[in-house]
């Protein structure tokens, strides 16, 4: 009696994220889509220019969509390696008191308000930036790149830490029995047998960098032109809902525009979990042979 | 005027949220208080302004001190931008709307379709400063020359007499009733012989979410241009004199200047309200309209109205 109330519970649980998730496309969809009425779709993805307060207004996204893949690219670059470098190192060399008084401490790190990292970009980074890469600017996506590796490094050292100890010890005890150095079990034995979950904590990484508003908005400058380098200026997806969706009157065009690009940041999510799934798969099956 | 390091930007919504959670009771039609500087404080209830974040820090002083007058008024004040309040007011979210340009005929339809009826109140006048780096040459420009750094036509300081330097224009987004204005009368030059209404920001100009930023950035950017309210000029950067035209005598943006009408770029500050204010939204507005009102625009570094 009592487990079959607890589990229709749980059922009813499950079901209720299916039904939000449900409801949030239907409603990007509902409100968004309309704007192909307006714009066609091939004028509305590889279109340059974007005036939604223009007579008549133009919306095209490219500028934003290249935005995005530059910041979440200078974020991956940076933060992966050296995630996964910080993890191998607090998992398989750091002493039991190091990582017990570390990894806490970069936990607590995923806490930061994105504000707060959006103005330590703003007073600290840019100007670091500007003359260490001599640009016009510190207002670029580098900049906000840098800034959200910072902010997705957390996530991925402790998740692949995690993801390192759960590696029996007979692994590593056979490397050694092998002749194997600490740097040979850790690239060849460890990291590898990790690897579902380092995919995961990459993901989970890659996904905060493409998501993220307010770090993006306040240090990545917010240019229209479709960036060809990421020292420049740009305005990200995010970017763009943010500073356009307050001057956006309910059901007007600019409203269907920015509800469109929702859409997009979430397809976009959606199939890079996607692809995570793909490869993690193949990785097993590569790894069990 | 003060240097601004803080983002009252950011303080405002918290501000806001605070207000939000004293009662609200909207049935205060009855008192009609015309005369606000009476300490007796008949008024009470609350209620939002929502918009122009050029016209914030004015707003935020009345409200703070028609509060003081009359402790059971709250006022909750947030600056996200003109096209954001007026598309609040559209959509009944703020009673008042601080704009700092004029509403365009689309709002209004769409505001009439709505069953909003936008009712337009002047509250002070504002020069919109362009300013730069101190340490860049350039003293003035003309329209001209502005309206070409804004539209990438020219992107090199050595080409309005300045260094050998890369130009960063920085505008509002579109969020602002500063960057619709600045776009009219500089970019696309109203009023002008050479007005063309087709010219549009260029897309290499940076849109910065708040005129703070903006600010701060030229503060540490050498090659960097913005053009803040006057409310918003610090010390750390320098305001360009402004000439209608090459022929023309440069003028510097200041209260007097704006008055006597000869800066080019000034412009009014507004309300709107939903049909004419009442009550407690109408004691305000004469508040801010009165003697004492005005008197803390010039406080604030804005023009008070004639």
């Amino acid at each position: 009696m009592g487990e079959k109330f607890i589990e229709s519970w749980i059922y009813l649980a499950g079901l209720l994220t299916i039904v939000v998730l449900l409801g949030i496309i239907v409603l990007l969809v509902k409100e968004g889509v309309p704007i192909f009425f307006n714009t066609p779709p091939w004028e509305f993805f590889f279109g340059t220019n974007w005036y939604p307060v223009s007579e008549p207004p133009t919306f095209g996204i490219m500028p934003f969509f290249v935005a995005t893949l530059w910041v979440t690219i200078v974020a991956t670059a940076i933060s992966v390696p050296v995630g996964i470098a910080c993890a191998a190192y607090l998992s398989e060399v750091a002493p039991d008191k190091v990582r017990e008084t570390v990894k806490p401490v970069i936990e607590l790190l995923a806490g930061f308000p994105s504000v707060v990292m959006g103005f330590i970009g703003l007073m600290l980074l840019s100007p670091l930036v500007q003359s260490a890469f001599n640009l016009p600017t510190g207002l670029a996506g580098l900049t906000a790149g840098i800034m959200l590796a910072f902010m997705s490094l957390p996530i991925i050292i402790s998740v692949s830490e995690d993801a390192m100890r759960a590696v029996p010890d007979e692994f590593r005890q056979a490397s050694y029995a092998l002749g194997a150095t600490k740097w040979e079990t850790i690239w060849h034995v460890c990291i590898p047998a990790a690897l579902s979950g380092i995919t995961a904590a990459v993901m989970l990484g890659v996904g905060r960098a493409i998501g993220e508003t307010m770090t993006v908005l306040m240090v990545a400058g917010g240019a229209l032109a479709v960036p060809v380098s990421p020292t420049e200026p740009m305005m990200p997806m995010t970017a763009a809902i943010a500073s356009g969706i307050g001057n956006a009157v309910r059901g007007g065009l600019q409203y269907q525009a920015l509800f469109t690009i929702g859409l997009i940041l979430f397809v976009l999510t959606l199939a890079v979990n996607l692809i995570a799934d793909r490869v993690l798969e193949r990785q097993k099956r590569k790894f069990q042979r | 005027m003060h240097i601004r390091n803080s983002k009252k930007w950011f303080v405002i919504p918290l501000l806001t949220l605070l207000a939000a959670t004293v009662l609200v009771s909207s049935c205060n039609e009855s008192t009609t208080t015309t005369n606000p500087t009476t300490t007796s404080s008949e008024l009470s209830g609350s209620f939002s302004i929502i918009g122009s974040n050029t016209v914030t820090p004015l707003t935020t002083v009345w409200a703070e001190e028609f509060m003081k007058m009359h402790p059971k008024v709250n006022i909750a004040v947030s600056g996200p931008g003109s096209g954001a309040g007026i598309a609040a007011l559209i959509n009944g979210t703020t009673d008042i709307c601080q704009a700092s340009r004029t509403i365009k005929q689309t709002e209004i339809e769409q505001a009439n379709a709505a069953g909003v009826d936008p009712y337009e109140i002047p509250v002070a006048t504002d020069a919109l400063s362009v300013v730069v780096h101190p340490s860049n040459p350039v003293s003035e420009l003309t329209i001209a020359q502005l309206s070409a750094i804004y539209t990438g036509n020219i992107t090199n300081w050595n080409e309005v007499g300045g260094d050998d330097a890369p130009i960063i224009a920085i505008a509002r987004d579109t969020n602002s009733g500063t960057h619709v204005f600045f776009k009219e009368h500089v970019v696309q030059m109203l009023g002008l012989a050479t007005e063309d209404k087709t010219l549009e920001y260029g897309n290499k100009v940076l849109q910065l979410p708040s005129t703070e930023e903006g600010v701060s950035e030229v503060a540490k950017n050498p090659n960097a241009i913005f053009y803040p309210g006057l409310g918003y000029v610090t010390d750390e950067v320098k305001p360009l004199a402004i000439k209608t035209t090459a022929d023309d005598a440069g003028v510097l943006p200041s209260v007097a200047t704006a008055l006597d009408g000869t800066y080019p770029v000034a412009r009014p500050l507004l309300y709107y309200t939903n049909g004419e204010p009442t009550g407690i939204i109408k004691g305000f507005i004469d508040y801010c309209l009165s003697d004492a009102g005005q008197a803390k625009v010039t406080e604030v570094g804005y023009v008070p109205l004639e």
